[in-house]
């Protein structure tokens, strides 16, 4: 019985390989987190000093349509307004989601619910595909098929958020796409029974049922996809004609956040005024990218309930 | 296990009116052969259950009656209802669901509320007039004895009531299409006994008005609610005949066995 007792009250062998095994995860976490805090502080901190350290407005950065970071106006206030590139990014997003979206879940429909075996197995590794392919491809694809395609049927330069919808069309696609198969696939089987027992159509099934019961996950799927799209830098920067003007139209040549910060941070100089108004368009862009995330949690999170009650 | 043989069959013939038979079914999962030339005839307005063993067949051939083995298995053989052979390839498929009405083993009402779960299938139809709708609404949820337990709670999650609510929730849903047959398959063998005698109850009532068709796994069930029992045994079926009868003197031995519980 002591024996026992002792044993009871001592260390093993295998509770010491839990406190490791609880120490590495915790490090490895620990060290994920220090990472993201550190990231977010030195944005900030960068993103910021525009405002605190250069005296520029953060209404005027946010509303207003001049951006030349190294002059000044006649009242002697920089030209810090990144109006022009919010708006672009937005634009372009939106116009690739609305685009893409109808089309993403038409063919997962399709590959969930219509296609065999067959066809199911043949379009996975072709959506997969088109995930894997680097955005300079894209691009470059962009530019030398889409933009000379505008520029013959609409004329001015090809450059513009037109192009860059329709590059970042084909980079969400299959974003959106596998994200809503997936979305698709979760619905309980015995729902799409249900409706088929009850004399239902096909269509009526997916319409009715399998959509509705998806929908949370389709919404998600479609946001993955903006963000995507949002934070695409080099395939739209080869396409949108990268000048920081307000857009007029669908063609006339336009910049991002993204594509401003990629073609600008190699022609400033850390610490001025330039550079930092630079870091302040990090700091929107990871604002957004936060805000996305946000918004993906709560729908998650009311679909969750739904499903409960 | 003991091995019985299946050519001692005995199948009792029906001198009442017949609402739908099978003729010659067989039943085919990729190669493996689920039915064997199920033909039974099942009499109107009655209680037929299908007992057996897991794995007899009795759910494959169930499901055969309304097409909905339709691309999970490859059923051959004729399927009789209103004299017309409802397996041919050239039947609207819809059309035959809503005529035979399938209520499953797991309770599987939409994530909607009570009200949309019952007029989904009619509104589907093109049925939108608003009297039809409510009328349709309050007469299958009384038929299923569910009306004075959700009355008050109609726009309600379906999801929010209990299993056995849930249950006679989706046989209101099947009979709001006012079908001819009533499939069901195993209904209670997820639900505690008072949701079970509640479900008994209800079918009772409903076979004044419905050809019942149901599979359970449980004896006391069939031999308390239905008026004929086919048992099924790997594939075949053994015996089909009055209830009574085959509950006081079975004339197959598997059967014997079977029901006695001295089997496999």
């Amino acid at each position: 019985m002591d024996d026992i007792q002792t044993r009871l009250q001592k260390s093993s062998r295998a509770t010491r390989q839990d406190y490791f095994g609880k120490a590495i995860c915790y490090s490895c976490i620990g060290l994920i987190i220090l990472l993201v805090a550190c990231i977010l502080y030195f944005i900030a901190s960068k993103g910021l000093a525009t405002f605190t350290q250069n005296g520029v407005k953060f209404w005027n950065f946010l509303t207003q349509s001049d951006w030349k970071p190294g002059d000044v106006d006649k009242y002697g206030n920089p030209q810090v307004g990144a109006l022009p590139m919010i708006v672009t990014s937005f634009s372009v997003t939106i116009l690739a989601a609305l685009l893409a979206t109808p089309f993403a879940i038409g063919a997962a429909v399709f590959m969930t619910e219509i296609a065999n075996k067959k066809g199911a197995k043949f379009l996975q590794p072709v959506i997969e595909l088109l995930v894997g392919i680097p955005s300079v491809v894209y691009g470059f694809i962009g530019l030398s098929l889409i933009v000379p395609f505008i520029r013959g049927i609409f004329g001015g330069t090809g450059f513009g958020i037109l192009s860059g919808t329709l590059v970042l069309f084909v980079m969400v696609l299959p974003t959106i796409t596998s994200l809503s198969v997936d979305s698709l696939k979760s619905v309980p089987m015995h729902y799409c029974q249900a409706s088929l027992a009850l004399g239902a159509t096909r269509w009526q099934t997916i319409y009715k049922v399998i959509l509705k019961a998806a929908a949370p996950g389709l919404l998600t799927a479609v946001i993955f996809g903006m963000a995507r799209a949002f934070g695409e830098a080099l395939a739209v920067q080869m396409v949108i004609g990268n000048a920081v003007l307000m857009p007029k139209n669908l063609i006339s040549p336009a910049s991002t956040l993204t594509s401003k910060l990629t073609t600008e941070i190699g022609n400033t100089v850390m610490g001025t005024l330039p550079n930092n108004a630079l870091w302040s368009l990090a700091l929107v862009l990871l604002f957004m990218s936060l805000l996305f995330n946000l918004v993906v949690r709560f729908i998650g999170r009311r679909g969750n309930i739904k499903n409960e009650r | 296990m003991k091995t019985y043989d299946f050519n001692q069959q005995y199948i009792s013939k029906i001198d009442k009116e017949i609402a739908i038979s099978t003729d010659n079914v067989q039943v085919h999962y990729g190669k493996s052969h689920a039915i064997f030339d199920a033909s039974l005839d099942f009499p109107r307005f009655q209680i037929t259950s299908l007992i057996g063993a897991s794995g007899s067949g009795k759910s494959t051939y169930l499901r055969c009656l309304n097409r909905m083995n339709d691309k999970i298995a490859q059923v051959d053989g004729k399927i009789l209802y209103r004299n017309t052979d409802i397996n041919s390839k050239k039947i609207n498929v819809y059309e035959v669901r809503r005529h035979i009405g399938m209520v499953f083993q797991r309770p599987n009402p939409f994530a909607k509320s009570i009200k949309d779960n019952i007029l989904f299938a009619l509104r589907n139809n093109g049925i939108n007039d608003k009297n039809e709708l409510q009328k349709r609404l309050e007469t299958s949820l009384k038929d299923a004895a569910l009306w004075d337990e959700v009355k008050d709670d109609l726009d309600k999650s379906a999801l929010a009531l209990s299993g056995g609510q849930q249950q006679r929730l989706c046989i209101a849903r099947s009979i709001a299409m006012h079908p001819d047959i009533l499939l069901l398959d195993e209904p209670a063998s997820a639900l505690d006994p008072i949701s079970t005698s509640k479900i008994e109850e209800t079918l009772e009532l409903l076979s004044k008005s419905y050809t019942i068709i149901i599979v359970t796994h449980n004896m006391q069930q069939a031999s308390r609610i239905s008026d004929y029992t086919a048992f099924f045994h790997m594939g075949h079926i053994i015996e089909y005949n009055e209830t009574k009868n085959i509950f006081t003197a079975p004339e197959i031995k598997a059967t014997e066995d079977y029901i006695s519980g001295d089997f496999g």
